[in-house]
């Protein structure tokens, strides 16, 4: 497959995760490696257990069968999270009315162990600077999240997410509710991300167009996994061509 | 004032009221942000069967109130997350227990007498020496462990699930908050009484929220109405011969209303 994926690291091993909701079988036998500088789609119709499984990944759910294992570490034995960069789905359900600034909301982003406090703080400075900097939202660090536009919203938790500098960045459908204009941007910011600061993202779409432009990964998710793999050979594969014919549903009826 | 300043009780009443009014504020715009509001409410009513206990077996009340309102919050909690119970369903659940169960120690005890009726609506200025110590301690003890876990409380009151997946014990914080709650529910009844306590925690709080556009301003301006009001309210009540408890709840609620009506004619512009 991949050459240099082969020699890259692995950073993320799913091992065989299955994941139920009561009787609902979400996840069933999910594997499937990431390596440093991966950029992944992960796509799959609605329902398909795309958040469960970037949930079980961050530990935030609790697999029913087998593991995961994150830069060489079980989840149970894991603590270098600030690592680790989150955007959740739905991350703009803001209480319009809680009083906290632009820069205080990416400042969560850079919790961490004690560091000594002054050179933390002219650092944590720098750090959300750069990462207002790469969402274009400088000139709004001490409005209100709540006066923000949703898309705005969007954008200053995606750059909660990137002011450590995570290794690894998940963002779970962060373009909802973005402009096609800053939807362009906001994607060329991540293949910049990608190549220029090595990080590896997992990216959760709906958006085939991106996956073709930016992407060298594709995860195709309905409770199993459908492919895995190469972007190119993807757009070669049986999954690519279904899902260009007929819609998402027809690869949701492999229920 | 300073013919004030010279009588012990006030000296005595002051401290304590300045200390208990910033551990207020501060739990206070956690607890408004997390829609947690009405659990000082709930807790008041379960420090009142700590009271009656103490009163019942001739312990000094602070001390069962403590424990058995700490006891209650770690319960609340925990029942809260086993049975899926909503927060405020589980507080309702808790906080008539525990009035039923006072009402059952005070009439074991036969003390429906002075001493329950300080409780019941605060006597700041009759606080002991003793009392003194033990309520700044802890006060302060609420405040620093809120100062020390700033961001992370901000964090997960704004937004559990990424504080979670940031590595944040979020549960255990939880845990936290509750107890620092019980404890400071027992303070602030010294202040203004087990009727007014909750007061205490979501006046200044709500004030606060009113007219703060970030979140270090939001508790700045809280902690400021707080012990203004209870500055305030301290003063008048001597000045003008009235209870302090009702004094300094209604300059807090004086103050709210003055910030909403700013805020209202900000946002009109
Ligand atoms: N809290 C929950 N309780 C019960 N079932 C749930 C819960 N969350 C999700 N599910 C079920 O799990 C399945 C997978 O959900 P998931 O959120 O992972 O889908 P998804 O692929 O992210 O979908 P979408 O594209 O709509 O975001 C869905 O069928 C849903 O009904
Ligand atoms: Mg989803």
């Amino acid at each position: 497959m991949d050459s240099t994926a082969q020699k890259n690291k692995i950073l993320i091993r799913v091992e065989d995760v299955s994941f139920h909701y009561g009787h609902q079988t979400v996840l069933s036998h999910v594997s499937l490696d990431m390596h440093t500088g991966d950029f992944l789609a992960v796509i799959g119709p609605n329902g398909s257990g795309k958040t469960t499984l970037i949930k079980i990944i961050l530990g935030l759910l609790e697999p029913d069968q087998g593991r995961v294992k994150i830069l060489g570490r079980s989840l149970g034995g894991f603590s270098e999270w600030s690592k680790l960069g989150y955007v959740p789905q739905n991350a703009t359900h803001v209480d319009p009315f809680f009083p906290v600034s632009v820069k205080e909301v990416v400042d969560m982003g850079l919790i961490k162990e004690a560091r000594s406090k002054q050179a933390g703080k002219e650092k944590g400075m720098e750090a959300i600077s750069w990462a207002l900097k790469q969402v274009d939202m400088e000139d709004q660090q001490n409005h209100r999240i709540g006066n923000l536009s949703g898309g705005q919203q969007q954008r200053v938790f995606i750059a909660r997410a990137i002011v450590n500098k995570p290794v690894i960045l998940f963002l779970d459908e962060p373009t909802t509710g973005v402009d096609a204009e800053t939807q362009d941007r906001f994607y060329e910011m991540l293949g910049v991300l990608n190549k220029k600061e090595k990080m590896t993202i997992v990216l959760v779409t709906h958006d085939i167009g991106i996956v073709n432009k930016h992407v060298n990964r594709v995860a195709c998710l309905n409770q199993k996994l459908i492919y895995h793999g190469d972007h190119d050979e993807f757009c070669r594969s049986e999954a690519f061509k279904s899902m260009l014919e007929g819609g998402h549903h027809l690869v949701s009826h492999r229920h | 004032m300073e013919a004030f300043l010279g009588y012990g009780f006030l000296q005595r009443a002051l401290l304590a009221g300045i200390f208990i009014a910033v551990a207020c504020a501060l739990l206070g715009v956690f607890l408004i942000l997390r829609r947690d509001a009405m659990i000082g409410h709930g807790m008041a009513h379960v420090t009142f069967a700590g009271i009656a206990l103490g009163l019942l077996l001739s312990v000094v009340p602070l001390y069962t109130a403590l424990a058995v309102t700490v006891v209650s919050v770690v319960g609340i909690i925990k029942i809260k997350k086993k049975a899926g119970l909503y927060g405020d369903t589980a507080i309702a659940i808790f906080s008539s227990a525990g009035f039923a169960l006072g009402i059952l120690f005070v009439s074991l005890g036969r003390s429906f007498n002075v001493d329950l009726f300080s409780y019941l609506f605060g006597d700041i200025l009759a606080i002991g020496n003793e009392e003194v110590w033990l309520s700044v301690f802890l006060a302060l003890v609420v405040i620093f462990v809120i100062v020390l876990n700033y961001k992370k409380l901000l964090f997960m009151t704004f937004d559990s699930e990424s504080a979670k997946a940031a590595g944040i014990k979020v549960n255990r914080l939880d845990m936290l908050v509750g107890i620092l709650t019980a404890v400071t529910v027992v303070l602030g009844m010294k202040v203004v009484g087990i009727l007014l306590v909750s007061a205490m925690i979501v006046l200044p709080a709500a004030a606060g929220l009113q007219l703060a556009g970030n979140f270090k301003r939001a508790i700045l301006l809280s902690v400021a109405v707080s012990v203004v009001s209870v500055l305030g309210g301290l003063v008048c009540s001597l000045c003008l011969d009235l209870p302090a408890s009702g004094t300094i709840v209604f300059a807090a609620f004086i103050i709210f209303l003055l910030f909403f009506l700013i805020k209202l004619r900000r946002d009109r512009k």
